[in-house]
């Protein structure tokens, strides 16, 4: 994952550069209009990815790399309403589709609709099954694997591990658990002691980790999921423990409590998750299939990693109560889709 | 009395040309045998879950539980019924069956419909989850192939709503049957002095809810090709609206299964258009409850004046 750090720019200084690439081989898509289909605002993740598409995407546009780049929400978060949204698309006329979907499944007719109807549909986050679209997926099992091999790297004579774990029965959770056991059987010096629900929130957590905490013999290290590590640690500390090697989120809050502590006693740390600029990302990958590249159809999207070395630059661009972002260039879109080859 | 007031099918008709001859405009697209399907084919399962909704109206009940039972459904078809048809056949059958046994259990201890059909809601919604814990199925091949034909003439979901309309127009409105049950919803009394049993007859239009609700489920996954729990839960409200906006009554028996029709349409249509006039998502529910406010005030309207006249 070197790419992840270079990927670590703020918002506003990436196209340029990628424009005169992107003309050199491929065909103009100057005159493509290009539209996102999301199914949900309602959190921040999500509000940050909407400013995200309308940084890039209408950038894309003043620019003249394509014609259009609309962001469509449907109202009630439901599959069906997401289908007739995508339908109209069709009628709309526009070229390519980019897709959050309400359902990986439900929504395959429209989007059969849609790339019979000659349109390209690229899925990123929410990914939909049908074959003719592209999926950008996130690989969760990678995550909980690298927080282990990070751990290995900082602990090479192991320990007790307390794992958080997300929402109960959601795939996500399912995903990096399976991710961070699979990097505990390979780094056989760690055990994990403990396991509680955190629920991606802060005091949720805090409320899980106190509640177990009495049990457990001495923790070295805390492996995550994201939203949770704040917790965690006011946990740790108000429970008069020593604080552990905990692996962050990339939430604000989580990054400005690792600076408070690596300012006070040196505490190092990692912070990985998936950024919200994936939707820019997935509309490059839309620009590029428009343009003739050939991409394939399945993509991996890399995490956000924040290490000792960019928490500061990453504290100072990610607003308070919002998540650590990234806006992806032409040319990461490309360097993706070249990993992918 | 006036033409409006005894035909009560124009209005819906003429809210539904209006809209669509401003879709055109503002999209000249849709006005073509692929665009015409692409803006209602997700309609059919609305209007058959808007017939559905519309046998429970029929006898002066309402039906909470309609979205979660066309999930239901929806999951039955693309599971059991693509793997072991004779299996998925008799779930059917037999979700059918236990709507026509709530329809009597309501009517046989005298419970209030709303309260029953919510709590019901909760069971078809568990029921979804137990067979579809995440999204996934399969279409039947016959199915897909049946929503997807492509018809000479007129689009597959302008044949599919007119076949609809025309078979429950002649059940309802035509046959014996369909006038005792219209009766139960005018004058329950009446019709059982007549020597009725209204057990059976409420029994009968759940039971023909039921089965529009199956049929709604299984056009649903012959479109989206796959089903999720949770596929179809706005379509409680939707055939509501559908029904009213369709000229329907929610009291005395008064309903118009074209009109049911007619208004699934509506309902549809309206969605596309005000997303086509770039509404902020924020607005378009409001919008989509002003357009129904704007034809409930219109029938109000006219109404009043064939009163007066």
């Amino acid at each position: 994952m070197a790419i992840s750090k270079m990927l670590l720019v703020t918002a506003g200084l990436v196209m340029a550069g990628g424009l005169a690439q992107a003309e050199s081989k491929l065909a103009d898509t100057s005159d493509k209009r290009i539209a996102l289909s999301n199914n949900y605002a309602g959190n921040s993740w999500r509000q940050a990815m909407l400013q995200t598409w309308e940084d890039v995407a209408g950038q894309a546009v003043a620019d003249g790399v394509v014609a259009a780049a609309d962001a469509y929400t449907t109202s009630e978060n439901q599959a069906t309403e997401q289908a007739a949204q995508i339908q109209n698309m069709i009628l709309q006329g526009y070229d390519a589709i980019v897709l959050n979907a309400a359902s990986p499944t439900a929504l395959n007719g429209a989007v059969k609709e849609a790339c019979d109807a000659g349109l390209t549909v690229v899925s990123f986050d929410g990914i939909v099954t049908e074959p003719c679209a592209w999926r950008i997926a996130v690989d969760f099992a990678a995550m909980g694997k690298e927080e282990v091999d990070y751990l290995a790297s900082r602990l090479p004579e192991g320990g007790n591990l307390l794992e958080i774990r997300g929402l109960a029965g959601v795939f996500v959770d399912d995903e990096i658990s399976k991710g961070i056991h699979a990097g505990v059987d390979e780094h056989d010096q760690f055990t994990i002691v403990g396991s509680v629900h955190g629920d991606w929130a802060q005091d949720v957590a805090q409320k899980a980790v106190a509640g177990i905490l009495p049990s457990l013999p001495e923790i070295v290290g805390v492996v995550t999921q994201g939203g949770d590590g704040y917790g965690a640690a006011q946990a740790f500390k108000a429970a008069g423990r020593d604080t552990p090697l905990i692996v962050l989120g990339n939430r604000q809050d989580e990054l400005q409590w690792w600076a408070e502590q690596r300012d006070a006693n040196g505490y190092e740390t990692l912070s990985l998750s998936i950024a919200p600029g994936v939707a820019s990302l997935a509309f490059w990958v839309a620009q590029q299939v428009l343009a003739g590249a050939q991409v394939p159809k399945d993509l991996t999207v890399p995490f956000l990693k924040i290490t000792q070395d960019t928490l500061d630059e990453a504290l100072a661009s990610t607003p308070e109560g919002s998540v650590a972002n990234v806006t992806y260039a032409l040319e990461d879109a490309q360097q993706v889709i070249a990993d992918a080859k | 009395m006036s033409l409006l007031t005894r035909h009560r099918i124009i209005l819906p008709v003429v809210s539904l040309a209006l809209l669509l001859a401003a879709t055109f405009y503002m999209q000249p697209r849709a006005m073509s045998y692929f665009g015409l399907n692409l803006l209602f084919n997700l309609a059919v399962p609305i209007a058959l879950a808007t017939i559905a909704q519309m046998m429970i109206i029929m006898v002066n009940d309402i039906d909470l539980s309609l979205g979660a039972f066309v999930s239901l459904s929806a999951c039955v078809t693309a599971t059991f019924l693509n793997d072991t048809p004779g299996i998925g056949l008799l779930i059917l059958l037999a979700l059918i069956l236990s709507y026509a046994l709530m329809g009597a259990v309501i009517h046989a201890l005298d419970l209030p419909a709303i309260v029953v059909t919510l709590g019901m809601s909760f069971v078809w919604g568990g029921l979804a989850l137990f067979i579809l814990p995440s999204p996934g199925g399969a279409s039947p091949g016959w199915l897909r192939t049946l929503m997807t034909v492509k018809p000479p003439f007129a689009p597959m979901a302008v044949v599919a709503a007119i076949v609809i309309a025309a078979v429950t127009h002649l059940l309802i409105m035509r046959s014996g049957i369909g006038t005792v049950l219209r009766g139960v919803g005018g004058n329950a009394r009446s019709v059982a002095r007549a020597g009725w049993s209204v057990l059976k007859l409420k029994a009968l239009a759940y039971g023909l809810a039921g089965l529009f609700g199956v049929l709604a489920g299984m056009a649903l996954v012959g479109l989206a090709t796959s089903a999720d729990a949770n596929i179809a839960l706005r379509y409680t409200l939707l055939s509501i609206a559908g029904v009213i906006l369709g000229g329907g009554e929610f009291t005395g028996g008064k309903v118009s299964p074209t009109g049911a029709v007619i208004g699934a349409l509506t309902l549809t249509l309206a969605a596309s258009f005000l997303s086509f006039l770039r509404l902020s998502p924020d607005w378009q529910i409001g919008a989509q409850g002003a357009i129904l406010i704007l034809v409930l005030t219109a029938r109000l309207v006219f109404r009043q004046k064939g009163a007066e006249a």
